[in-house]
C-alpha cells in the first residue's frame, strides 16, 4: 500500500500474528454473547439517552424558556456541545485521512473506531442547533430549496448557513468513507458466520465483494482520493464552526487566531477521546496485540502537541487583548479569567494546558491509568473551553444595563447527558455488529517492524524459478489486462 | 458460453507476486488474482492501468463547485436580491465556503457511485467466483486457458513450483 512509511524498529501488531489470527481475533467479538461489562455500559447509557430525549421533548414541546438563555446570554450549553461534539468528531478524520496520507501506519488499528467515533459525535452536535432553532421541525429551511415565499433564498453571506453545511457534508462524507472502509471486512464476516442477523447484515452490506484485485486497484485509488477530500474538509469544518463566533463583533470573539485555534482545539478534545474510547476497548475486547502500547504512546504523542498549539492560542488571545488597548477587549478578557465565571477559565487552563504537560515523561505515557485519567480531564477541560468563550463573552458585553449571569437547569444537563447516552449507545452498538479493527488494512501490515527472517518466504528463493523466468523472458507480453 | 480457468491457491503474498510475474512474462491469460488486502505491488505484476478514478474526482469537483457558485450568484443577485447589512450583491469571499463544501461533497460521492458501477458492486449482490478463504488469509490467482496449446499439468507444475497449495481447474459461464 505505501512504500514511503514511517521507520518502525518493533512491530505494529505483537504477538506473531498470521492473517488468520487477525480473522479470528478480531470477528471474535461480534461471535460470542456481549459480556456482563457490555450489558452494563449499554443499559447506563440508554438510560442516559432516555434521559436526554425526555429533555428534549419537554423543550420541543414547551419552548426554549426551559434553558437558562437569557436575552443576553443567547447561546450557553446548547451550543457548546454542539461545538464539543463537532471537535471530538475531528480527530477520527485525523486518524483515518491526515495520518493515512502521511502514511503513518500504526492508524490502521485505531482509524476504524476513530471513524465511528467521528461519525457519533457528529450526529451528537447535529442535534444541537437544530434543538436550539426553538421550532426544529423548521429546520429544513437551513438549506435552499425552491419555496412559495418568493422563493426567498438563504443567505449565503450567513456563517450559520456555511455551517449547515458544512457539517451536513461533513457527516456525509465521514459516514462515506467509513462505509467504504468497512466493505472488505463485511465480506471476511460474510464469509465467516453462518446465518443470523451479523450474517445478513454482511451479505447485504458487503456489495458482494469477492477480494477481487481489479476492484482493490480502483478501490485503493477511491480511499485516496476520500482521504485527500476529508482532509481539506475537516480543516473547513472547525474553521467554519470558529467563523460562527469569529464574524460575530463581540469581544472575545471577534478574533483572526480563532480557525487555527479551534482546529487545534477539536484535535486535542478529539484525540482524548480516542484515548479514552480505544483504552477501555482494547481491555475489554482482548485487543491488546493490535492496539498496543506504541498506539497509546503516539497518541499521547499527539496530545502533547496540540496542548501545545492550545496553550499558545490562549496565551495569544490573552495577550492580543491586552496589547490592543481596545478597553471592551481587555475587560472580556480579565474578566473572562478573574470575572464570576473565572472558575471555568481555571478548569480550561488546568486541564487542557497544565495536566497534559505529564504527558512527556514516559513513565506516564506508559501507565495506562493515568494515561486514562488525563484523557477524561482533557474531554473535561475541552467542554469547559468552549463554555468560557461561549458564556463570559456574552454575559458582559458592551453595555452594563444588559450584564446579566447564567445558569443551566436541569433540562439543560439532562440534554447534555442525553447527548453522551446517545454517543455511547451508538459506540456499544458498532462494537457488538461491526468489526472493530479494520481488518483488512492490519493485515497488510502485519510484517512491519518484524524480523526480517519471518517475512513470508520469497519464491525467488525456490529451486527452478529461474528457469520459468527465463523461458518466459523471449515470449510477447500477451492479454495480462 | 462458458470457459475453462485454472485457480491457484497460495499462502504467501510473495510467492502470489512472485508467480504473477512469471505467469504475465509467459504470456498466460491473467482472468484477476484474489487477496485479503491490497497486495502492495501486484498492480504492477498484473500490469493493471492506474485507475482514471481520481480524473473522475477532479471533474466532479470543478463541475460541483462553478454550479453552486453559479448558483449563489443566481439566488443572491438575480432570482431575489436582498440588501443584507448593506453587503454587496457580489460577496464572493463569503461564498467561498459553502462552495468549498458543494465541491468537496460532489467529489466525494461522484467518486464513489463510479467506483461501485465500475467495480460492478451494490447491496445484496452474490459475489461471483467466491472463494470464501480469500477474505481471511488466502491469495487466489485465475489463470483462462485460452488456445489449444495450454496444458493443465505442465500449468500445475508452474503453479506448486511457486508454492501454490491447491491447483484447480474450473469450467464457468461468461454470461
Amino acid at each position: 500500500m505505501a512504500n514511503h512509511c514511517a521507520p518502525l524498529d518493533i512491530p505494529l501488531v505483537a504477538g506473531n500474528k498470521t492473517p488468520a489470527d487477525v480473522t479470528r481475533d478480531i470477528c471474535h467479538s461480534l461471535e460470542g454473547k456481549p459480556t456482563p461489562l457490555w450489558w452494563g455500559g449499554f443499559l447506563v447509557a440508554v438510560s442516559l439517552l432516555v434521559l436526554g430525549l425526555a429533555a428534549v421533548s419537554y423543550e420541543i414541546a414547551t419552548g426554549i424558556g426551559t434553558w437558562g438563555v437569557n436575552r443576553t446570554v443567547g447561546w450557553a450549553v446548547g451550543i457548546t456541545c454542539f461545538v464539543f461534539w463537532v471537535g471530538i468528531g475531528h480527530a477520527g478524520t485525523l486518524i483515518s485521512a491526515i495520518l493515512f496520507l502521511l502514511r503513518q501506519r500504526w492508524r490502521t488499528a485505531v482509524n476504524r473506531s476513530a471513524e465511528a467515533m467521528t461519525i457519533f459525535a457528529v450526529m451528537c452536535a447535529g442535534i444541537f442547533p437544530v434543538i436550539h432553532l426553538g421550532r426544529p421541525w423548521m429546520a429544513y429551511w437551513l438549506f435552499p430549496y425552491p419555496n412559495t415565499r418568493g422563493p426567498l433564498w438563504v443567505n449565503f453571506r450567513s456563517p450559520l448557513v456555511w455551517d449547515a453545511f458544512a457539517i451536513g457534508t461533513y457527516f456525509t462524507i465521514s459516514l462515506v468513507f467509513w462505509y467504504v472502509g468497512l466493505i472488505p471486512d463485511l465480506a471476511t464476516v460474510r464469509d465467516r458466520l453462518h446465518g443470523g442477523f451479523r450474517h445478513k447484515l454482511a451479505s447485504v452490506l458487503s456489495l458482494g465483494w469477492t477480494g477481487s484485485f481489479r476492484t482493490w486497484h480502483r478501490y485503493e485509488s477511491l480511499y485516496l482520493m476520500l482521504a485527500g477530500l476529508a482532509t481539506p474538509l475537516v480543516l473547513s469544518v472547525h474553521t467554519i464552526v470558529s467563523w460562527d463566533f469569529a464574524t460575530g463583533v463581540i469581544p472575545g470573539w471577534h478574533a483572526t487566531i480563532f480557525p487555527p485555534y479551534f482546529v487545534a482545539g477539536a484535535i486535542f478534545s478529539g484525540v482524548a477521546m480516542v484515548l479514552t474510547l480505544v483504552l477501555v476497548a482494547r481491555k475489554t475486547m482482548r485487543l491488546e496485540d493490535y492496539i498496543t502500547g506504541r498506539h497509546i504512546d503516539v497518541m499521547c504523542k499527539l496530545l502533547l502537541l496540540t496542548s501545545g498549539i492550545v496553550a499558545i492560542a490562549y496565551a495569544t488571545e490573552f495577550f492580543t487583548a491586552l496589547y490592543s488597548t481596545n478597553p471592551y477587549e481587555e475587560f472580556a478578557f480579565l474578566n473572562r479569567a478573574f470575572g464570576p465565571f473565572g472558575w471555568t477559565y481555571g478548569i480550561m487552563v488546568s486541564c487542557n494546558v497544565m495536566v497534559p504537560q505529564l504527558l512527556w515523561f514516559r513513565r506516564v505515557r506508559r501507565n495506562l491509568w493515568v494515561v486514562f485519567g488525563i484523557s477524561i480531564l482533557i474531554n473535561v477541560g475541552m467542554w469547559f473551553e468552549r463554555f468560557v468563550i461561549i458564556l463570559t463573552s456574552l454575559h458582559h458585553d458592551f453595555l452594563p444595563s444588559s450584564w446579566t449571569s447564567y445558569r443551566p437547569t436541569p433540562i439543560e444537563l439532562c440534554m447534555l447527558l442525553g447527548s453522551f447516552g446517545l454517543f455511547f449507545t451508538l459506540f456499544l452498538l458498532f462494537c457488538r455488529l461491526l468489526p472493530v479493527v479494520a481488518m483488512a488494512e492490519v493485515k497488510g501490515v502485519l510484517h512491519v517492524g518484524r524480523e526480517k527472517e519471518a517475512a513470508p518466504s520469497s519464491a525467488a528463493q525456490r529451486p527452478g524459478v529461474e528457469d520459468w523466468e527465463l523461458v518466459g523472458a523471449g515470449l510477447p507480453d500477451g492479454g495480462a489486462v | 458460453m462458458s470457459r475453462r480457468v485454472v485457480i491457484g491457491t497460495f499462502a504467501e503474498e510473495g510467492d502470489l507476486l512472485a508467480f504473477t510475474r512469471a505467469a504475465r512474462s509467459r504470456g498466460l491469460r491473467l482472468v484477476d488474482a484474489y487477496t485479503p488486502y491490497p497486495v502492495h505491488g501486484l498492480d504492477d505484476a498484473m500490469g493493471l492501468r492506474p485507475s482514471r478514478l481520481p480524473w473522475l474526482c477532479f471533474f466532479a469537483a470543478i463541475t460541483g463547485a462553478a454550479l453552486k457558485l453559479l448558483f449563489e450568484f443566481w439566488t443572491t443577485m438575480v432570482d431575489w436580491p436582498l440588501n443584507v447589512g448593506g453587503k454587496p450583491w457580489n460577496s464572493l469571499p463569503a461564498f467561498v465556503p459553502v462552495t468549498f463544501e458543494v465541491m468537496v461533497l460532489s467529489a466525494g460521492l461522484t467518486t464513489v457511485f463510479a467506483f461501485l458501477v465500475l467495480a460492478r458492486l451494490w447491496p445484496g449482490k452474490t459475489p461471483v467466483r467466491r472463494l470464501p478463504r480469500v477474505t481471511d488469509d488466502r491469495f487466489v490467482v485465475v489463470l483462462e486457458e485460452s488456445d489449444a496449446r495450454f496444458r493443465f499439468t505442465e500449468l500445475r507444475a508452474l503453479f506448486e513450483q511457486y508454492g501454490a497449495e491447491l491447483v484447480e481447474e474450473q469450467l464457468e459461464d461468461t454470461a
